[in-house]
């Protein structure tokens, strides 16, 4: 399906090299090599599964942002053939690097929600790489507000490197837009499952990332700050970003295990993007799963559920005789 | 600091060794040697040019509360080190330097107080410790005062400054703008009034939640106000930023802020608005 290799599958692209060669060597002399290339297959299949069962964090987040990685679009597309696309925040403008809209899954009516990086230089300036400006965000918000009214539950894909730093996001106050759709998005009376597809970038993030599940697929990355820059602030040095996606437990296991996601959702061997089909089952089963749990609360425990759970975040100490409650 | 206004100009005849050390400081603004009592009388506001220095978080408490009526809340919550985090240096060792400095455990106070015959809950940010980055700690203590104030029918008021994320505690840094948002959420479905002040500086995770979410949001003069730094702003879009960009005036300009309000005039202004808003 792609050409485009990261550096440590290295080891893969020249085996899957070998096994062209061999295979125009067979045709040009007519010989039968298929027992060899059975057996090159298979030795790519362990070298992949063995890659793909050792990622590094850093590895993680280049995997995560795979420039064929599935997007949120493409599960909505593939969920949902009839997604009705919803355009602008009624303020200003249409954000493309947020996408959101009336869509089935499964047959269950919901509103999707979802980024939008881009696939080619056309489309990549079009959504600006996927980091929205204070209208995408306020779109995402007036769409949530809409499946409340008409009770629909909301589903969240999130794949963006954050909201744009750049002097019009801070003109239309991006900071307060975000804030304002986290303040709202407590008071929605509809499930919401929220899924960290690719990356998971900060506050960017988060502006659409309150759920009463959070679901991670197995090699994104959520991060307060990206590798890059914290190795820029800490190390003095981008170059050090390994060390930094190391130190941030920015990776779906450690997040699972600091409880700040619900479940991860497993990718197929080799990454998301090295079997679509697989991923979008895998994504499908695991948020109908959720949606059909959520469906047997009511609006009072959705929303007391959705704020314990993010109420609990968060790590101190706190002497047990000074407590009052 | 690189963003404040270069002025040279200085009127000031003293020299520099002819005061004791620590008696005297420059206003970064105007370059004015101002006696330190001076400064302090004028709560941190230079006589000459109105620059509004930091305050640490009991001077400003003093200079916005009624004497004797502060009731500190939680004052034990102290940060933990969830990800044994280590790069040039590590997290423990950098709170216990932050602890020492500042005498405090963390980068908020919080309690209950009057302001003129106002009960309130209050929340006063100090960028001396880790330059006010939103941690754990920072994020529940403000989330207990919301909630409090919530249960008492207390109005909330936050004097909010940050300079970044606590970087050292991850995503549970992160996740400190939802739970303080909701709590807020609560807040205000309870018909309370919540204000914060923005300080100089005010940015990222808390300028993403509890700082912009005041029914009004007031600004003292010239603070950096912002998502983004200014530095990060300028590398990644290679854009000159317009004159004053992230400035109080040009966010009251920018339709951000209800009123920019002069040190000075802060507690009364604070008092007024608690009047305005109150049932009686
Ligand atoms: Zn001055």
């Amino acid at each position: 399906m792609t050409t485009y290799a990261l550096p440590f599958e290295k080891p893969i692209v020249e085996l899957e090299k070998k096994v062209q060669d061999l295979r125009s060597f067979s045709q040009n002399q007519d010989i039968d090599v298929s027992q060899e290339i059975e057996q090159m297959q298979q030795k790519i299949d362990d070298t992949r599964r063995d890659i793909y069962g050792h990622l590094t964090p850093w590895q993680k987040v280049q995997v995560a942002r795979h420039p064929t990685r599935p997007y949120p679009i493409d599960y909505i597309s593939n969920f949902s053939p009839e997604f009705l696309e919803l355009h602008g925040d009624r303020l200003f403008a249409d954000d493309h690097a947020i996408v959101g809209g009336f869509g089935k899954i499964a047959d269950k009516k919901v509103l999707f929600i979802g980024t939008c990086k881009g696939r080619d230089t056309k489309s990549n300036l079009k959504c600006n790489f996927g980091c929205a400006y204070p209208e995408g965000y306020r779109k995402a918000l007036r769409l949530m507000k809409l499946a409340a009214k008409f009770n629909l539950p909301i589903v969240t894909f999130i794949d963006t490197p954050g909201a744009f730093p750049g002097v019009e996001s801070e003109e239309r106050h991006i900071a307060e837009a975000i804030a304002v759709n986290l303040r709202e998005s407590f008071t929605l009376p509809v499930p919401i499952v929220v899924v960290i597809t690719g990356e998971g970038g900060s506050g960017g993030a988060l502006g659409i990332g309150i759920g009463n599940r959070v679901l991670i697929l197995e090699h994104s990355y959520y991060s307060v700050i990206s590798p890059e820059g914290c190795a820029a602030i800490l190390w003095k040095d981008r170059a050090f970003a390994d060390k930094a996606a190391e130190a941030l437990h920015l990776t779906s296991d450690a997040l699972l295990e600091m409880k700040l996601v619900d479940e991860i959702i497993p990718e197929p061997v080799g990454g998301a993007h090295s079997d679509y089909e697989a991923v979008f089952e895998n994504m499908k089963n695991a948020i109908l799963r959720n949606l059909e749990e959520l469906q047997e609360l009511s609006t009072e425990e959705l929303m007391q559920q959705r704020y314990e759970k993010f109420r609990a975040m968060g790590v101190f100490e706190e002497p047990e005789v000074k407590k009052k409650k | 600091m690189p963003f404040f206004r270069k002025r040279t100009q200085s009127t000031l005849k003293v020299r520099k060794r002819d005061i004791p050390h620590g008696l005297w400081l420059k206003c970064p603004s105007c370059n004015e040697i101002i006696f330190k009592r001076e400064l302090d009388k004028a709560l941190g506001v230079c006589p000459k040019c109105e620059h509004h220095f930091q305050l640490d978080r009991d001077a400003r408490l003093t200079m916005l509360i009624e004497p004797d009526t502060f009731e500190e809340w939680d004052s034990e919550l102290c940060s933990l080190d969830p990800l044994e985090f280590t790069g040039t240096a590590s997290y423990s060792s950098k709170l216990e330097q932050n602890m020492k400095k500042t005498g405090h455990k963390d980068a908020i106070t919080c309690g209950r107080a009057k302001m003129g015959e106002y009960p309130v809950a209050i929340g006063v940010m100090d960028f001396q410790f880790l330059g006010a980055s939103m941690g754990s700690v920072v994020g529940e203590k403000v989330t207990r005062l919301i909630e409090r104030g919530t249960e008492e029918r207390l109005p909330v008021i936050i004097s909010c400054a940050s300079g970044g994320a606590r970087m050292y505690e991850g995503m549970y840094s992160l996740m400190q703008m939802a739970k303080t948002s909701a709590a807020l959420a609560r807040h205000a479905a309870a018909g309370l009034l919540y204000i914060p002040v923005l300080t100089h500086p005010t940015t990222a995770g808390v300028m993403a939640s509890y700082a912009t979410l005041g029914d009004v949001i007031i600004a003292e003069p010239d603070a950096l106000i912002g998502f983004a730094g200014p530095r990060v702003i300028k590398e990644t879009t290679q854009q000159d930023l317009p004159e004053g960009f992230q400035r109080s005036e040009f966010l009251l300009e920018h339709g951000l802020l209800d009123a920019i309000v002069h040190r000075k005039n802060l507690k009364q202004t604070l008092i007024q608005m608690l009047e305005f808003t109150s049932a009686t």
